[in-house]
């Protein structure tokens, strides 16, 4: 699914650099990043997804060469192909949780919104534990329901990789291995490999591999 | 249809603040043009008005102040002219005279006393009742009727013009004959009766009570002289015979005087008749003086329009920062958009589609206000023009 070598990767404005010489995710595996605060790991979601360009390297997800994209091809590429769940869940307050999970079709011409997608947010929904709860604004649910809500929007667009960065960070200890099974479980379902920033590590033994960024520390503060 | 659709969303969720944007849009738009269509409705209102007054004759003083008398019965009180100017221009054969006498009111409402020719001049038909035929009757314009709540049947009592004046007008009573066709002039705002029912109100027509009534001689009860002379408060069938005018109907007074001349040769005639400025009557004509007053009211009105505009600009400005300070508390979704793979311009494309939305409403709340202002127009400058008379 993912394909990575030689990556570098600089901010122009500060000394941070990233040096990645080689990582792969398998279809469907679920990997998690662990490493310490500022080592990188969002960056390399962001560069995975085609937010950030490297330096050098070459990113390969789901076959295509993310750097050699353009900034139209990257953006279409990202919503057709990838999947985001955020730590602080990223819902807008003025869409219902319906709406929110449907509004990729919103903003990009990549994606089109029609009976389909929305019966598939339905029974996302349902599936989530929160298909009662659609006609609601974010401020009337919960937390955690909020979460469901964001996954079920990273999964409503049959993306081939989920990329979660801190997804459970901001939920309660029970909450977070509820809600990163359920993940898991519709990932599984939708055929879509989870790549996911943590700094839980007892949510680790839940992963089929965990990648440690202390290993590109050296690296990333040289 | 997406950026609009989350647009609206967004302007709904946020009603309180889109309200607020929207009723001050609207109103900056529908200020000018309701101003523009009063101001123009108002200049032909006015025009017409003086347009159809081909010449006026009253004291020599302020032509506007004539003018206002005469058109508009306002509150201003040219000095009057007498009767004698009437029958002068009836004896010339140049035009037709219709006195107009309005010093008095009734309700708030200007009383006008004239002759049957102001209805036919001014073409007024009558809606309900009849036309004026004896001394004391009233004929109500359509506003009166409706503001009063009278109508035929009813009656109308003058106001007294100084109540700590013992010596002077006693109000009349006046029986309702009659209630005009709206015509949204000053016409409707105005009850006309005879001229002399007018002279009676001022106290130069009274009647008198007889010395012994039949019905105190039939019940036997002492007869007691008195000649004592009383101004009559209501005029009846039993004392409208009583009635009487002292003096010569030349020396009456008159407020102004319409004067509708035969053609144009006898208008010039009689313009060149009173140009002595020791005459002290003057023969105007209307239609200029109303000019002179809607120029200047245009030279206000531009005035009126850069505080407008000034107002306007500011306005805006003000609409433009709250839509970029909303914008900058909304960075975080947009952050959110563009890492979902919000195409490129998504936010333009929200901006411009939530401003749309806003002036989108806007101007149909001001386009609504500005079909009622249009449809409203004549009645209400009709009432407008009609206010301080």
């Amino acid at each position: 699914m993912i394909r990575i070598e030689d990556l570098t990767f600089r901010y122009s404005a500060t000394s941070f650099r990233l040096r990645v010489p080689a990582f792969a995710l398998q279809d469907k595996e679920r990997v998690a990043i662990v490493g310490p605060s500022g080592s990188g790991k969002t960056t390399l979601l962001n560069l995975i997804a085609g937010i950030l360009t490297p330096e050098a390297g070459q990113i390969d997800v789901a076959g295509t060469n993310v750097a050699t994209l353009s900034d139209v091809q990257r953006r279409r590429f990202r919503a057709s192909t990838i999947g985001f769940v955020f730590q602080d869940f990223a819902l807008l307050d003025y869409l219902s949780a319906r709406q929110n999970i449907l509004y990729p079709y919103r903003i990009t011409p990549a994606l089109t919104l029609d009976a389909q997608a929305r019966d598939r947010a339905e029974a996302l929904a349902t599936a989530c534990g929160i298909g009662d709860k659609l006609d609601r604004h974010p401020t009337a649910l919960s937390q955690g329901e909020q979460q469901r809500v964001a996954i079920c929007r990273a999964l409503v667009t049959q993306p081939k990789l989920i990329l979660s960065d801190e997804a459970t960070g901001n939920l309660d200890p029970d909450s977070k291995a509820r809600i990163l099974d359920l993940l898991f479980e519709q990932a599984s379902e939708a055929g879509a490999a989870v790549l996911a920033v943590t700094h839980d590590h007892e949510l680790l033994p839940r992963f089929e591999r965990v990648l440690d960024f202390a290993q590109f520390r050296e690296s990333a503060q040289a | 249809m997406n950026a609009l659709y989350l647009a609206f969303a967004y302007l709904r969720y946020h009603w309180a603040r889109s309200l607020v944007l929207t009723l001050v849009a609207a109103l900056i738009l529908f200020v000018p043009i309701a101003t523009q269509i009063l101001l123009s409705t108002s200049e032909r209102a006015l025009v017409a008005r003086g347009d159809a007054t081909p010449l006026l004759l009253g004291s020599r003083g302020s032509q506007l102040d004539l003018t206002m008398a005469a058109l508009y019965f306002s509150d201003e009180r040219p000095d009057p002219v007498e009767m004698r100017e009437v029958e002068a221009v009836w004896d010339s054969g140049l035009a037709m005279p219709v006195p107009l006498h309005t010093a008095f009111s009734s309700g708030g409402f200007r009383i006008v006393g004239t002759t049957l020719d102001y209805f036919d001049f001014r073409d007024l038909g009558i809606a309900d009742g009849r036309g004026l035929s004896l001394l004391g009757d009233a004929i109500i314009g359509s506003d009166v009727a409706e503001t009063l709540g009278k109508g035929v049947g009813d009656s109308l009592v003058s106001s007294p013009e100084n109540l700590f004046d013992l010596d002077g007008v006693y109000p009349l009573e006046m029986p309702i004959v009659g209630v005009l066709e709206p015509t949204n002039s000053p016409d409707d705002q105005a009850i006309f009766v005879d001229i002399k029912t007018a002279w009676v109100i001022q106290g130069i027509g009274h009647g008198h009570e007889d010395v012994v009534t039949a019905a105190e001689v039939a019940a036997g009860s002492e007869a007691v002289a008195n000649a004592a002379v009383v101004q009559y408060q209501r005029i009846t069938e039993d004392n409208i015979e009583s009635f009487h005018f002292h003096g010569s109907q030349d020396d009456f007074p008159t407020t102004a005087v319409i004067v509708v001349p035969n053609d144009t040769r006898s208008a010039t005639i009689l313009k060149g008749r009173y140009l002595d400025s020791a005459n002290p009557t003057q023969l105007i004509e209307p239609a200029g003086v109303i000019q002179g007053l809607v120029d200047r009211i245009f030279r206000i009105k531009s005035l009126l329009d850069v505080v407008t505009m000034i107002i306007a600009i500011a306005a805006f400005a003000a609409i433009a920062l709250a839509v970029f300070l909303s914008y900058r508390l909304r960075a975080r979704e947009i952050a959110t958009a563009v890492k979902l793979g919000a195409r490129r311009g998504m936010v333009l494309r929200l901006l411009s589609a939530e401003t749309f939305t806003l002036l989108s409403i806007s101007a149909l709340i001001a386009a609504i206000g500005a079909i009622i202002v249009s449809r409203n127009a004549e009645a209400w400058v009709g009432w407008l023009l009609a206010l301080g008379s």
